[in-house]
């Protein structure tokens, strides 16, 4: 029914098996829609969130979703800037990975403010010394500029592509993503970095504050660079994903190959850095507050013990960099996919202690430990933006020639 | 010697709490309610949601009886100047709206209930709680809402407000000083905290006019600061002979003494984090 929309050389599935593969993900969006609904209009009420967690899982979603979207930016700095030209086979899809990332975060940032309808004033009445004003212009430049990159694509599909001017736009945009992709890199490195900002420089909050250069905090740095790490891990990690579902390979092992031991360069050189970060603000930035380091890790409930920092440390840091560092270990299917979502894991672990530990410990002697867990609306809208990237994702994998690799790989037997 | 005037200095508006006086009554959170409308929900028993813009918190030395001690602690905003106390306050610097703001000519924090929009990084970054969201429309029993403050505007759901230093009453003794060309007497402009307070533990006035009793106040031996390490420079002092409850104020290693008075901890140089 819908063969005169799919790429030429490849093939689909039937489009009912296909809309009933959908039925999950369009349900719960649905299901996000309408906790969305309930916080558009009844307000934020419809959370658990207090005045001690004003910074809760839509933060933390928020960041975690920049952080393993981060693939497309870096990704699109190796192949058009470095020019790392194998790159070409996945870097269409880590642009539409990260185009659903960053619609994920400014989806979610607008359910979580107060006052909706005010949104713009944080261009209006920017703070120019507040981080989360460079976040948002930098965010919202960049996802101006993955629609700029994933629209070429679009323009691919084969229907389109029939039409002469818009053939030809796609042709000239392509010519020019080098542009796009270097502008993208400045600006991701400018946002991840402010969001990694957003708690270096609550210097009210000691677990959170960090010392750094000028008036960036040293988080500034690790996001972009745990981002410029990981965010490729989680393109591969998808890419891995929608080979298993469709049955298929979509790209060849040199790529993963390449960019495999690309990010387990910069996420070995990412752990060296954070713990060294870990260790100057545990023995010097801290103890200056009068906090021990022991102290934000000894409260009475088990859930903000040593053990978070230990898991975030070794077991998401040093392990999967160890493997994607290794040849033999990186090029083993299973170690791969360990070392990938361990990184992918790693990272949104990293962002959930950055944002909800300094808000769950006390600040004056007379304080207590806070405990939160999200309410059901805040599940919902986090998973909506989810749901609706794996249907983009779908949609894009059927219509367009988002694998420049699958004809080659799989070749359709001609009846 | 300052040869300036008291009408052309700018003025830094502060309080002394004198926790030794504080019996703990509430009268000031009682006071603060109804001068500053803040909306009234059936249950109120739920401290992490419900708006108090100065809360008593009740402390104890940690010793059994007979040797316990208590002290009851009231925390209004400190309206902080920030590091090297410039107005770059913990939560002026972050908000992404410039929805709360640092008058350099009062030395109040205040908040624009009107541009805030809800972000509440304002409220992530302050360490003494002092801020509140509004997650509900304000309500009031209907005859209450006959005797809100029509000088105070009430504020809408889904935005950030905290304590003013009672800033209406300084915008009304101020046009009333400017008519008769005068400047404001200490006593026409006093938060609704301390007229309130019935044993007179709290002090208000301006803290760089040595005719106002904060100026010496802030200079007792007994004072101290919430969080002074933190750098936060509070325009809120408290006394207290009691050397626990000046400990209290402050986080300290297990080593340390305790050496918080005022300015103990003030950064050297300008930068940097």
């Amino acid at each position: 029914m819908d063969s005169a929309l799919i790429p030429e050389g490849v093939e689909r599935c039937s489009l009912k098996r296909f809309t009933l593969g959908l039925v999950i993900p369009a349900a719960l969006v649905i299901w996000g829609l309408y906790a969305a609904y309930l916080c558009w209009f009844k307000g934020l009420n419809q959370t658990n969130m207090n005045d001690s967690y004003g910074f809760a899982l839509w933060i933390w979603a928020d960041l975690a979703v920049i952080a393993v979207g981060g693939g497309a930016f870096f990704t699109g700095f190796l192949r058009y800037v470095v020019g790392k030209d194998e790159l070409k086979n996945i870097i269409n899809f880590a642009v539409i990975v990260g185009f659903c990332c960053y619609c994920s975060a400014m989806l979610i940032l607008a359910i979580d403010i107060g006052q909706p309808l005010r949104g713009w004033f944080i261009f209006w009445h920017a703070n120019v010394h507040s981080m989360l004003t460079e976040v948002a212009f930098c965010l919202s430049l960049y996802l101006s500029v993955l629609a700029i990159e994933y629209l070429p694509l679009l323009l691919e599909n084969r229907k389109i592509d029939q039409n002469p001017f818009w053939h030809n736009m796609g042709h000239r945009m392509h010519e020019i993503m080098a542009v796009f992709a270097a502008t993208g890199a400045f600006l991701s490195c400018f946002h991840q970095g402010s969001l990694g900002g957003v708690t270096g420089v609550l210097y009210g909050r000691p677990f959170g504050l960090r010392e750094g250069i000028f008036i960036w905090p040293w988080t500034f740095f690790l996001y972009t660079w745990s981002a410029a790490a990981c965010g490729p891990c989680f393109t591969m990690f998808c890419c891995k994903i929608t080979e298993k579902l469709t049955g298929k390979r979509l790209v060849k092992d040199n790529v993963y190959d390449l960019l495999a031991k690309i990010s387990g360069w910069m996420l070995g050189t990412y752990i060296v850095a954070k713990i060294a970060d870990t260790l100057w603000w545990a023995v010097v930035t801290v103890p200056k507050t009068g906090f021990s380091f022991m102290q934000f890790y000894n409260n009475s409930n088990n859930y903000h013990g040593l053990w978070i920092l230990i898991l975030e440390l070794v077991v998401c840091g040093i392990v999967p960099a160890a493997i994607l560092l290794k040849k033999e270990w990186r090029q083993n299917s299973r170690l791969f996919m360990v070392a990938v979502t361990l990184a992918v894991f790693g990272v949104c672990l990293n962002r959930w202690v950055m944002v909800m530990q300094p808000m769950a410990m006390p600040v004056m002697t007379f304080d207590q430990w806070v405990l939160y867990f999200p309410s059901w609306q805040e599940w919902a809208t986090t998973i909506l933006p989810v749901a609706g990237g794996i249907l983009v994702i779908a949609l894009s994998y059927r219509y367009l020639p988002v694998f420049p690799q699958e004809r080659e790989l799989n070749p359709v037997e001609k009846s | 010697m300052n040869t300036e005037s008291n009408e052309t200095r700018a003025k830094k508006f502060g309080m002394v709490i004198d926790l030794d006086k504080c019996t703990g009554c509430g009268s000031c959170m009682v006071a603060c309610s109804a001068e500053n409308n803040i909306p009234v929900r059936k249950d109120e028993s739920d401290k992490l949601l419900s708006i108090t813009w100065i809360r008593v918190y009740r402390i104890t030395n940690g010793k059994d009886f007979p040797d316990t001690e208590i002290c009851y602690f009231p925390r209004p905003c400190q309206h902080c100047g920030g590091k090297h106390d410039d107005g770059h306050s913990p939560c002026v610097s972050v908000c992404p709206a410039t929805a709360t703001d640092y008058d350099h000519s009062t030395g109040i924090v205040s908040q624009i209930y009107t541009r805030c929009f809800g972000c509440r990084y304002c409220m992530a970054a302050c360490p003494y709680h002092a801020r509140y969201f509004n997650w509900w429309d304000p309500v009031w029993p209907a005859k209450l809402e006959e005797s809100l403050s029509p000088d105070v505007s009430p504020r809408m759901r889904g935005v950030v407000e905290k304590c003013s230093f009672c800033f209406h009453r300084y915008q009304l003794a101020r046009d009333k000083a400017y008519q008769e060309e005068r400047d404001v007497e200490e006593m026409e402009y006093q938060t609704a905290c301390t007229q309130a307070c019935p044993s007179g533990a709290i002090t208000f006035g301006d803290l760089n006019n040595p005719d106002h009793a904060v100026y010496t106040l802030k200079k007792d031996k007994r004072a101290f600061r919430l969080l002074e390490r933190l750098h936060t420079n509070p325009k809120v002092y408290y006394l207290s002979e009691r050397e626990w409850v000046r400990r209290a104020g402050d986080n300290y290693l297990s080593n340390e003494e305790p050496t918080g008075a005022p300015g103990a901890y003030e950064l050297k140089g300008k930068g940097g984090h």
